[in-house]
């Protein structure tokens, strides 16, 4: 019984298996990246970012059709366009960050609509906005792998700096060189994710696998190298869970894995250790010093 | 206390940590220190006093590299504007990070080590030695939000100590501070003095002045007086300075002083 629902769709389907590479590939590298997120107080610019990448999508899909290079191009070139510059209204303008990425990302959003209008249908929209999990290819795998090593590595690399830039700007700024870029590197690394993950969930379910792991994750512990491993260990355990969930019930993949990543979201919410509802309103006895 | 904490500073009698030129500072055209001339001699110490918004921070920031002079020039003595170190004041910090005093402290080792650099025994020592100057003995393993405004101050200057900067920039650093927490902090700014360290501080406490600091800038945007602490903080030159901060004009013409020839020199 546990067995049918559990792995032999994995072992029977190939689709399956490779939606399970696609689906942990994504989130073992968008949940670290979610707790950065989540760190910066940009929980929602993930969201916005998202949406931005559409025009690019879309120009991709009108020059190419459902190419999938064609599509990842564009979507990167938009996103990029639309968060670096983003970062640099804020930098260099009166205006803050939220405002101008809002900004940005409506223009960048109300461009895409338009160019999917010009031409396709709408089924080709839901396609790009809701992924197709079940339907990658060894191109799509590659990018997708490709895309999480060149996050984990990059986290990795600039783990000091994105840190220190979260917690101190104008010191790291001060201090280094480096802090002029972190903000850029780190949005960079953040469309990379989400174009990638358009692929395997959709421009919508890619945000989720990266914030809702992230926000999990944070509900357990206040160490910060714990919270990027356990984010990015729940997030595989979502992509499996909903995977699975989707071939037993006949649910699409991408919300399936969202749905299965909300749950998670929840029990932590309950019963997270660090901060989690039980843990916060049930009163304990003080501590002598 | 009594033991050298950190590494050399620069210093020379007479040689000029910081020369300001004509200087003018502010945001959106308006300036906040306006032509201000004057030398900093390395090894002072000095307070930078003055009316809220007579510009004290934005003189700090200036000197820090954070805002770009609108006129005038400053000059640090060959040294590069990052090689200051600087506390801000205190709200622009995250608190709510999850990182540990000991890591926070050893961040002041990021102008030598890098982003990528390895923290080696040396720096180890260094951010030991800063905390317990400090007195934050026993909290290297609390994050930095479980904190008192105290301890946290206490904190931003064991990272100040690790970053070993010649010249030091200190932004109200007793601002919400008791007087035990202010006194420890004060001996560790006469210690870093003893070091051969320029010092200088915007502060709004007259009588914490008068006890520390040797000398003072009285500064309401132009400079009311520099020079031997006594004499700067005088009833007189308290009040011009209030009445200078005062003035303020919503429709301000072009501002024509000569951009070449420097202020009066104090």
């Amino acid at each position: 019984m546990l067995y049918d629902a559990l792995v032999a769709p994995f072992v029977d389907y190939p689709f399956m298996r490779r939606a399970l590479v696609g689906a942990l590939a994504t989130a073992l590298a968008g949940g670290p990246l979610g707790v950065f997120l989540l760190l910066r107080r940009m929980s929602l610019a993930g969201d916005a970012l998202s949406h931005a990448i559409l025009p690019g999508v879309a120009l991709g899909y009108l020059a190419a059709g459902l190419s999938l290079p064609a599509m990842t191009l564009g979507g990167l070139g938009a996103g990029l366009v639309v968060a670096l510059s983003s970062g640099a209204v804020a930098r260099f303008s009166a205006q803050r960050e939220d405002a101008s990425l809002a900004a940005f990302y409506l223009v960048s959003l109300a461009l895409g609509v338009a160019l999917v209008s010009l031409k396709g249908s709408n089924v080709d929209l839901l396609h790009v906005l809701f992924g197709s999990a079940l339907a990658l290819d060894d191109t799509a795998l590659y990018l997708l792998a490709g895309v999480a090593t060149i996050t984990l590595a990059a986290l990795a690399l600039f783990y000091r700096a994105l840190a220190a830039d979260t917690l101190d700007p104008v010191f790291l700024r001060r201090v280094s060189r480096f802090g002029e870029f972190a903000q850029y590197l780190f949005l960079s690394l953040v469309v990379l994710n989400l174009v990638a993950g358009f692929q395997a969930l959709g421009t919508l379910m890619a945000v989720g696998l990266i914030m809702l792991p992230a926000a999990a994750a944070r509900l357990w512990t206040q160490d910060l190298t714990r919270a990027l491993l356990l984010a990015g260990v729940l997030g595989a355990l979502s992509a499996y869970i909903g995977l699975a969930l989707s071939f037993v019930a006949g649910l699409p993949a991408g919300p399936a894995i969202i749905l299965a990543a909300g749950a998670i979201y929840f029990v932590s919410l309950v019963l997270g250790r660090a901060g989690g509802l039980i843990r916060n309103l049930t009163p304990r006895r003080h501590l002598e010093g | 206390m009594g033991r050298r904490l950190l590494g050399a500073a620069v210093t020379g009698p007479g040689v000029a940590a910081i020369a300001l030129e004509n200087v003018t500072l502010g945001y959106d055209r308006r300036p906040a220190v306006h032509h201000l001339s004057g030398v900093i001699a390395a090894g002072e110490l000095l307070a930078v006093c003055g009316p809220n918004g007579g510009g004290k921070s934005t003189l700090l920031n200036g000197l820090a590299g954070l805002i770009a002079p609108m006129g005038g020039r400053i000059g640090r003595g060959g040294a590069a504007a990052r090689d200051f170190a600087y506390l801000p004041q205190a709200a622009q910090l995250d608190r709510a990070f999850p990182i540990s005093v000991a890591d926070f402290v050893a961040l002041g080792a990021l102008r030598r080590k890098g982003i990528f650099g390895r923290i080696d025994q040396a720096e180890s020592d260094r951010v030991a030695n800063a905390v317990a100057a400090v007195g934050l003995e026993g909290f290297e393993t609390r994050v930095i939000g479980e904190l008192s405004g105290g301890q946290l101050q206490r904190a931003l200057f064991a990272r100040l100590m690790v970053e070993d900067g010649g010249v030091i920039l200190l932004d109200e650093p007793f601002g919400a501070i008791d007087a035990a927490t202010t006194d420890d902090l004060l001996a560790l700014v006469a210690a870093w003095r003893a070091e051969g360290r320029t010092v200088v501080a915007a502060l709004h406490e007259l009588d914490l002045v008068r006890r520390a600091f040797p000398k003072t800038l009285l500064l309401a945007r132009e400079a009311i007086f520099w020079g031997d602490t006594e004499k700067a903080l005088t009833p007189g030159n308290l009040a011009a300075a209030r009445a200078m901060a005062r003035a303020h004009q919503a429709d301000a013409a072009f501002c024509q002083r000569d951009e070449s020839e420097p202020a009066d020199a104090l």
